[in-house]
């Protein structure tokens, strides 16, 4: 049965429908190919096999009963942080050891809602931080690819490291994951997957523990365009819950994947094609826009002058909210206790010891931005040049561009415990370059395989998006997926 | 702008997060590579611009002044590592 677990989420669903095999079986499956891959990728951080069975005998349940919701029966794995009742939620960080939540998050909730199964819970960055994995509690993800010739453990991206992983190796059907700078699709182009970042205020972030609240959405990473936007889908929809929630319809996002490109522009910004970009990258590129213009779309040279600043002012809002949404975790409602001689010794023992170095690195980062005296100086202007950001994409909407096409990365994979990475903070900031202006405009953006480096590593491309306009990043997603017409598959070591 | 030592442990004890006295030089070398970084916004002519406030083009709702929710306690405290009779427990803050 171990050759259910390679099909696509599209065709597991049929599969379901059609009573081909049933949700048990195909959850059993998946189950079973975890408890193999997981000692070498470590891309769980916590498996549900009995609740898994449960919900799957449910569906089948449903699916006999013909009453199946649209992911009836499909097993996904769910990044550690949102919020699942009675289950491990701990953003992989110790300051929230043996947290479980008495409450659902409403994405896993509408995915639930749907038929979906529920795996177990997928390891990441601590909150969020981070761009390869590595700052996990529960150590790094490996990347289900390695280069050709080569037995190097790569890093598979992050934070959403865990999700893409998963998704990479098949270990889930699909996975939920999150994006504050580049959270879902830097991984997904490092693991050969399709990651899809929504527009800010699609999916509601109630439950979804917390990073940067202005800049994080939740999003699938799926094996496919098809597959993303199956999952999307299901996740989105207006949440009275979330304050930031927008109340406006969900398309039937799969509806859109076939529709093609005739008729669109496309934009490419000058400022993308940055110093020292490996050629690799740039043929990649010139080859994603090549095929769109073989497809019908018009190509368009754009400019979106501020890019270069869209980094710096991330790592001063991004640290500034997080630096106040992780004041909450201190020792008192949940989680990790250190005691001390007194209240104000028990909130600095708790947090020096419950938090990692990059989770500390930010919250002292974000706390220095906001302090008194250097509040205009760092926050108010990275915010006022946020505005500038997003007015660069706005411009080149109102000029006719439907959607850009970038790299999705500067690099494919790299080494775990890249001694360069690690030495500087800066350096492995860079890896969300491409992807970090998307945030700051609150715009939807994808990362859809499209190629390979000389070394046999996959590479993404990225696809920006008008606002809740995510239609046409599938459908122009999916005819790069067609054009590149390569099989995304690593080989299997584990 | 960079920051001394000094500075470190201020940013330290504002973020309540305890700074040994041996990890001030790393944090210091890295608070400052990041604050070199970020830097480069000076260059920015940010003149007559609005600061950000809501990246999507709508007024924050407000919901109903109303009580929807509660009345379990006993959920409120279930992750708390010391409670007693519904109570969080800290240590003794007023003498």
């Amino acid at each position: 049965m171990t050759e259910l677990t390679k099909l696509t989420l599209a065709e597991a669903r049929k599969g379901l429908k059609a009573k081909d095999f049933t949700s048990v079986e195909l959850t059993r499956g998946y189950i079973e190919a975890i408890e193999t891959a997981n000692p070498s990728l470590n891309a769980y951080v916590a498996v549900t096999p009995e609740h898994a069975l449960e919900m799957a005998k449910s569906s089948d349940m449903k699916l006999g009963a013909g009453q199946a919701g649209p992911l009836e029966g499909v097993p996904l794995g769910i990044k550690d942080l949102f919020a699942t009742k009675g289950v491990h939620t701990q953003a992989a960080s110790h300051i929230l050891d043996g947290f479980k939540p008495e409450y659902e998050s409403s994405v896993t909730a509408n995915l639930w809602r749907d038929g979906a199964v529920m795996l177990g819970k997928l390891n990441m960055d601590e909150f969020a931080m981070g761009s390869s994995n590595e700052t996990s509690y529960y150590g790094p993800v490996v990347n289900p690819w390695r280069a050709e010739g080569s037995n190097m453990n790569l890093v598979p991206g992050g934070s959403s490291g865990g999700s893409a992983a998963a998704v990479s190796a098949w270990l889930c059907a699909g996975a939920t994951a999150t994006d504050t700078g580049g959270s879902i699709r830097q991984p997904a182009a490092l693991t050969g997957t399709v990651g899809i970042k929504p527009t800010y205020g699609r999916c509601s972030r109630w439950g979804t523990v917390a990073f940067a609240s202005s800049l994080d959405q939740a999003g699938p990473i799926a094996r496919t365009v098809e597959d993303a936007a199956i999952l999307m889908t299901s996740m989105a929809g207006y949440d009275p819950k979330d304050s930031t929630s927008v109340d406006i319809d969900v398309p039937d996002f799969a509806a859109a994947v076939e529709r093609g490109v005739k008729g669109l522009t496309i934009g490419v910004p000058r400022e993308y094609r940055m110093d020292g970009m490996p050629d690799e990258i740039e043929t990649l590129w010139s080859q994603g826009l090549a095929w769109l213009k073989a497809e019908g779309a018009t190509i368009k040279d754009i400019s979106l002058p501020h890019t270069k600043y869209a980094l710096p002012a991330y790592y001063i809002v991004a640290p500034a909210e997080a630096s106040s949404n992780l004041a909450r975790y201190d020792g008192v409602k949940y989680g990790l206790r250190v005691t001390g001689k007194d209240i104000t010794d028990l909130y600095e023992l708790t947090r020096a010891a419950g938090f990692g170095r990059e989770v500390k690195r930010r919250v002292m980062i974000g706390t220095y931005v906001l302090s008194a005296g250097y509040y205009d100086a760092y926050y108010v202007r990275a915010q006022k040049v946020r505005t500038l950001i997003k007015r660069d994409f706005e411009l080149a909407f109102a000029d006719g561009v439907d959607a850009i096409l970038t790299p999705a990365t500067p690099s494919a994979a790299f080494g775990v415990g890249d001694e360069d990475m690690n030495a500087d903070p800066v350096k492995m900031y860079l890896n969300d370059i491409f992807t970090v202006t998307v945030n700051m405009a609150g715009l939807p953006g994808i990362a859809v395989p499209a190629g390979k480096d000389a070394k046999g590593l996959p590479l993404g491309l990225q696809l920006i998006g008008k606002p809740f306009d995510e239609e046409t990043l599938f459908a122009a997603g999916r005819a790069i997926e067609r054009s590149a017409a390569m099989d995304f598959s690593p080989s299997r070591w584990w | 702008m960079s920051v001394d030592a000094a500075t470190v442990k201020r940013i330290g004890r504002l973020a309540r997060i305890r700074i040994e006295e041996s990890e001030v030089p790393a944090y210091q070398n890295e608070l400052n590579a990041i604050l070199g970084f970020v830097e480069q916004l000076g260059e920015v002519d940010i003149t007559g611009v609005e600061p950000m406030t809501s990246v999507t083009p709508m007024a924050l709702r407000q919901r109903e002044d109303a009580v929807r929710d509660g009345g379990y306690p006993e959920k409120i405290v279930a992750n708390a590592p010391l409670s007693e009779d519904d109570f969080f427990m800290v240590p003794k803050v007023v003498e």
